[in-house]
């Protein structure tokens, strides 16, 4: 009924990945004293960019003088982000060049131009939102609420419900499959 | 220098976590939004639940400090719900996105140009956001237990007992 949940066996139980992801914020927090957290690091990357262009400018706005365009933690983190997630995708052979998420083609179809559209403005508004709350699913989902901190809970809940609206809206009237 | 390297390595070990968990996926993130498939929610709920013990354990050894973001509720609420409806457009999250084009689901990349663009559009609305929504409902860098006035070590059991019955709950709707 449900071939969406049916384990895969080249994959690992999500509650184990899961719990050692755990062990590996504890060992940051311990050994480097840094919590996860990624959406910081799309604002540092859009300053570098920017400044390429006007570097003045830049220098002068308020939010890249909070934030400054410069490689910190956080920035290495995603890098290390991607390169761990290529290394494990070879080397378990579950590396899968794909254009359109199954779900996604079956719904919309194969137009690649719609599915560039809507992942960039959905791209667009989810980092609006995130810098707007001051975190995203790894600051505030993960960092956030393993220290217990309320606004952590309260970003978590507000994710998911932003997220299941946009999911009715989009998905309305097709059955689970 | 060595702050760098520890930014490359944890992350390194989370993305390769991440991929082994198989939650790097439209389809999952999506499946979870949808109540139909929850890998992302068990994923997300353990790494939360062992984190709790571990960071209060060292923080009540001295080791480490707490780093909480403020309560702003001008802020958090309709950024949280912002950020969701664009979630659910895009089918990822910000670290999930690096990690998605990575094992080759491609489409991730128009969702890390969207959100450059978005980082981009945040900056240049800062200034106005920082004398409006940012300072409303203002509670500061509060946690659960300093809200409740009870220790850590009352809330942290009652979550993971909350866990495991979700978990429970989880695996009995194959889910």
């Amino acid at each position: 009924m449900n071939s969406t949940t049916a384990r895969d066996r080249r994959f690992w139980n999500p509650y184990l990945a899961g719990a050692l992801s755990g062990l590996v914020l504890i060992g940051s927090v311990g050994f480097a004293g840094k919590f996860f957290g990624a959406s910081t690091t799309f604002v540092r990357s859009a300053g570098m960019i920017e400044k390429m262009f006007s570097a003045e400018r830049v220098s002068q706005m308020d939010y890249f003088m909070k934030e400054a365009p410069v490689i910190d933690w956080q920035w290495m983190f995603v890098v290390g982000i991607f390169f761990g997630a290529l290394i494990a995708a070879k080397i378990s052979g579950t590396y899968t060049l794909q254009a359109l998420p199954d779900m996604w083609r079956r719904r919309f179809g194969t137009s690649i131009l719609k599915r560039a559209s809507a992942a960039f403005a959905g791209g667009v508004i989810a980092m609006f939102g995130a810098r707007l709350a001051d975190g995203c699913p790894s600051g505030h989902g993960l960092s956030g609420s393993a220290q217990l901190a309320v606004s952590g809970f309260i970003a978590l809940i507000c994710f998911f419900i932003g997220g299941v609206i946009a999911a009715r809206m989009l998905y309305k009237g097709r059955d689970a499959q | 220098m060595n702050t760098l390297i520890y930014g490359l390595i944890t992350g390194f070990l989370f993305g390769f976590l991440l991929q082994r968990g198989s939650v790097l996926r439209y389809d999952r993130q999506l499946g979870a939004l949808r109540f139909m498939d929850m890998t992302i929610v068990k994923f997300m709920f353990s790494t939360v639940l062992v984190a709790m013990v571990g960071i209060y354990l060292l923080k009540d050894f001295g080791i480490v400090v707490l780093t909480v973001k403020p309560t702003i509720l001008g802020a958090v609420i309709p950024g949280g719900l912002i950020f969701g409806i664009g979630w659910g457009l895009l089918g990822y999250c910000p670290g999930t996105s690096v990690g998605a084009v990575a094992e080759g689901r491609w489409d991730g990349l128009w969702g890390v140009l969207g959100m450059l663009a978005g980082a981009g559009l945040y900056a240049e609305a800062y200034p106005e956001l920082k004398k409006t929504l940012l300072t409303w409902g203002d509670f500061g860098k509060i946690t659960l237990p300093q809200a409740l006035g009870v220790s850590h070590w009352v809330i942290i059991p009652i979550f993971i007992v909350g866990g495991f019955f979700l978990f429970y709950w989880l695996e009995k709707k194959s889910l």
